[in-house]
């Protein structure tokens, strides 16, 4: 299963190296990272996918936490939450085609954003599986160049939360049955 | 609720005073109380080592010049592994800092609080493959737990305060801090009274205390309980409560290589080590058991065997620090995260007063086939190695009233020192558990004898690991002539290895056999005085000698060749599917692998 995770971390030089070589050592496997700025100076945010079980990104959140300059960690898996990725494909076009493609990027609500003789370059934000079946139908005309985000992502609804972990999930362990959704979440995984 | 944040109590802030990075470095040390670091000089980190001399002159600090930087690595850790203090070492850029590796992945491993300093080039020539440079920050960063790379002197202050407070705080680790070669140079403004800021360091965990309870209700409910009990115990200085713990509910504790003489060996409780070498009785307990109390261990493979046939009647209770290693290798039942040292005492009131006399009567029944029992039985006419472990135990009981510090190497002799030394101390066997560094003994045992001027401190190594550092007698004597006394047990091979090649790859002994200097002549070169020990009859006399001797000795013990330590599980196995030890007198070429019970 692919779990989304976030990470906030000091924006200290390295730190990104520190992450990537924490997954590589442990033997993560990481689908996607993206980094950027949050509302916070000095802290930047990280969105990992990372495909495994349970127990390995429960891991994987621990071992994120011990690092020094990690701040804070949180499992959105099995939250309600808006992940976005986005998307820039330089498409192959002709006279006959041309309007076909404009029709079908309004559609998906992506936007073309530069036009030459023979190509465009569209621009999709979105999910991932629009983004994916936008790729999907420009591939028709022929698609000469793309890149591509992995998703950041955001929870809904929640303007402020608590990153502290109980041992919620243990504890239900202990007694005979296995951690609901919420527990798992409080815990972070433990 | 940080417990312990290394921050200082309400004062007047400290006024700021001009000064150089090569002298922050050490005043933060003063700071921190550090009284000797372990080093070997170089360009890059020169002008740091200039600006200690008027801290050498006036005595604050003592600076041990190393013969390589493995070795500076390595004293600084068997000075913390002695004292709980952190260990300091300093090196050059490059070479000298890409030395120092081994040793600081050797102490990462085994949670042993090191700061380590090292020079790096100048900042404007950061990246140019410049002469000694090296990525020392990247090639470090996966064995510490904490490094920087400092590029300007306003940073230096509060970097040192952190490092030291990484380091200690928490479990210990090694932090490394680079700093090139310009900023020492530069100046300054020191002050120390900053207030430690990492919101992204937590390392004394809240403690849940329903977790506790819930702990404290299967313990009470356990017929067949069991504490396996690692370093975690040492660390958090909890040997008195576990005892306590188990004297009132009558738990037998068995330890892992670090955990040896958590509570002493010589108490019934006492099952020993368990594991790869642990006797047979005490990883049949751990099988057994039906509540199995984990503390401050982290279920390395050579105390578990085959994971999945682990202990697989128990509930497990793991008492741990550290949240990543709770679930890591074994998940257990009740995790019981935070400070031994606040869960251990909260949780003893909790404790009913129990017996477990079948469970215990059980478990000696399976005792008698135990080294103790062993050492009885031998016939010895040969010089064998568990032999001479006895004796130095014997030896070293006499000579000393407080119990000595063993340190030893890794390989056969270090499982025989586990298995034969009675320890009734907490801290008094120092070994490398976790990475196995050979060439550990000498320089450890160094670092332990620095710390503790008065202590009989032995270091005990293979001729193999021994060779790997040996240059670091030199320091015995450039030191002063520290009264560090060493065992060498010669048996002319790398005999674990030896031993794996016999048992598991017909006895095809390529790269085993080990050509060794005389080792007497060696010691001479170094004026140390020694002995060759070739007869059984000759073991107990040199060992008085080296005792009576005022400074160093070396026993060079020429022991029989083809040894192995038994019992043994064979790696991937159950850890009581083991190899029994063989009656004796059939030590020699005997390799059947047998089933136990
Ligand atoms: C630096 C290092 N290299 C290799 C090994 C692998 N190794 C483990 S035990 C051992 C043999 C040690 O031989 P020796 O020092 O003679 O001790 P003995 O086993 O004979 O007591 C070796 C080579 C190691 N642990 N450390």
């Amino acid at each position: 299963m692919k779990y989304t995770l976030i990470a906030w971390m000091r924006d200290k030089p390295g730190v990104l190296s520190r992450v990537s070589g924490m997954m590589r050592r442990r033997n993560f496997n990481i689908d996607s990272l993206q980094v950027g700025h949050t509302e916070s100076p000095g802290i930047s945010r990280m969105t990992f996918v990372v495909d495994g079980n349970e127990r390995m990104v429960d891991q994987v959140i621990k071992q994120l936490r011990k690092l020094v300059d990690v701040t804070r960690v949180e499992d959105i898996s099995e939250q309600p939450i808006v992940a976005r990725e986005m998307a820039l494909i330089r498409v192959s076009t002709n006279a006959d085609n041309r309007s076909e493609i404009v029709q079908m990027v309004n559609i998906y609500r992506g936007e073309i954003v530069d036009v030459a003789m023979d190509s465009m370059i569209v621009q999709i934000v979105g999910a991932q599986d629009r983004v994916d079946s936008l790729i999907d139908l420009l591939s028709n005309f022929g698609i000469s160049e793309m890149v591509r985000t992995g998703p950041v992502a955001m929870a809904r609804g929640r303007t402020e939360r608590t990153a502290r972990r109980s041992s919620a999930v243990w504890r239900a362990q202990a007694n005979g049955r296995d951690a609901t959704a919420t527990e798992r979440f409080k815990t972070g995984g433990v | 609720m940080p417990k312990k944040n290394g921050n200082q109590p309400d004062r007047a802030p400290e006024t700021p005073v001009p000064m150089k990075g090569g002298q922050m470095i050490w005043e933060a040390m003063v700071r921190e109380g550090v009284r000797v670091v372990y080093g070997h000089p170089g360009g890059a980190i020169l002008p740091a080592y200039d600006l200690l001399s008027p801290y050498e002159k006036e005595g604050k600090i003592h600076h041990v010049l190393v013969r390589h930087e493995q070795c500076a690595a390595h004293m600084a850790d068997g000075w913390a592994r002695a004292t709980g203090e952190v260990g300091v070492c300093v090196a050059t850029s490059g070479p000298g800092a890409t030395n120092l590796i081994t040793g600081l992945a050797t102490a990462q491993m085994d949670s042993v609080p090191i700061v380590a300093v090292t020079g790096q080039v100048p900042t404007n020539l950061l990246g140019t493959d410049a002469f000694q440079e090296s990525d020392v920050v990247g090639v470090s960063a996966p064995v510490c737990k904490h490094n920087y790379l400092v590029t300007d002197v306003a940073d230096l202050p509060l970097i040192l305060k952190e490092a030291f407070h990484i380091a200690r705080e928490g479990r210990p680790g090694v932090v490394l801090i680079d700093i090139c070669k310009d900023v020492q140079n530069a100046t300054g403004e020191f002050r120390y009274d900053f207030e430690i800021d990492l919101p992204g360091f937590e390392p004394w965990p809240n403690v849940d205390m329903d977790i506790v309870r819930t702990a404290a209700e299967l313990i009470n409910k356990a017929e067949r309980p069991l504490v396996l009990s690692g370093h975690g115990v040492q660390l958090a200085r909890m040997g008195r409560e576990l005892l306590e713990l188990v004297e009132r509910a009558e738990i037998p504790v068995v330890t892992t290589l670090l955990g040896t003489g958590n509570i002493p060996e010589s108490h019934p409780l006492s099952l020993g080590m368990g594991g790869m070498h642990g006797e047979a009785y005490a990883n049949r307990a751990v099988q057994a058991c039906d509540v199995l109390i984990a503390m401050g261990m982290r279920f390395d493979d050579r105390i578990t065997g085959r994971l999945d046939s682990f202990a697989k009647q128990a509930k497990i209770i793991h008492f741990e620090l550290d949240r990543a290693e709770v679930g890591k290798n074994v998940v257990p039942d009740v995790p019981v995260i935070g400070d031994l040292a606040e869960t251990l005492p909260a949780m003893l009131p909790m404790i009913e007063e129990r017996r477990h006399q079948i469970w215990l009567q059980e478990l000696k029944e399976w005792e008698t086939d135990s080294a103790q029992t062993d050492i009885i039985n031998y016939e010895v006419d040969e010089l064998i190695p568990p032999y001479v472990i006895r004796q130095l135990w014997h030896s070293t009981s006499n000579a000393s009233s407080e119990p000595a510090i063993i340190v030893t190497d890794v390989g056969q002799h270090q499982m025989w020192e586990c298995q034969y030394f009675t320890h009734d101390q907490p801290g008094q066997l120092l070994t490398s558990g976790g990475l196995g560094t050979m060439g550990f003994a000498l320089p450890a045992a160094i670092g332990a004898q620095m710390a503790f001027p008065d202590r009989l401190v032995w270091a005990v190594a293979g001729d193999g690991g021994f060779q790997m550092t040996l240059q670091e007698l030199a320091v015995i004597k450039q030191e002063g002539n520290l009264p560090i006394k060493i065992a060498i047990i010669n048996n002319g091979f790398l005999g674990m290895v030896r031993q794996w090649q016999q048992l598991f790859y017909e006895k095809r002994y390529t790269g085993t056999p080990v050509w060794s200097p005389d080792f007497v002549q060696l010691a001479a070169a170094y004026q140390i005085p020694a002995l060759h020990v070739t007869k059984p009859e000759e073991v107990v006399p040199a060992f008085e000698k080296a005792h009576a001797t005022p400074g160093p000795f070396l026993i060079d013990f020429r022991v029989k060749e083809e040894v192995n330590v038994y019992p043994m599980v064979a790696p991937g196995a159950a850890v009581d599917q083991l190899i029994r030890r063989p009656k004796p007198a059939v030590m020699q070429g005997y390799s059947g692998v047998q089933p136990s019970w």
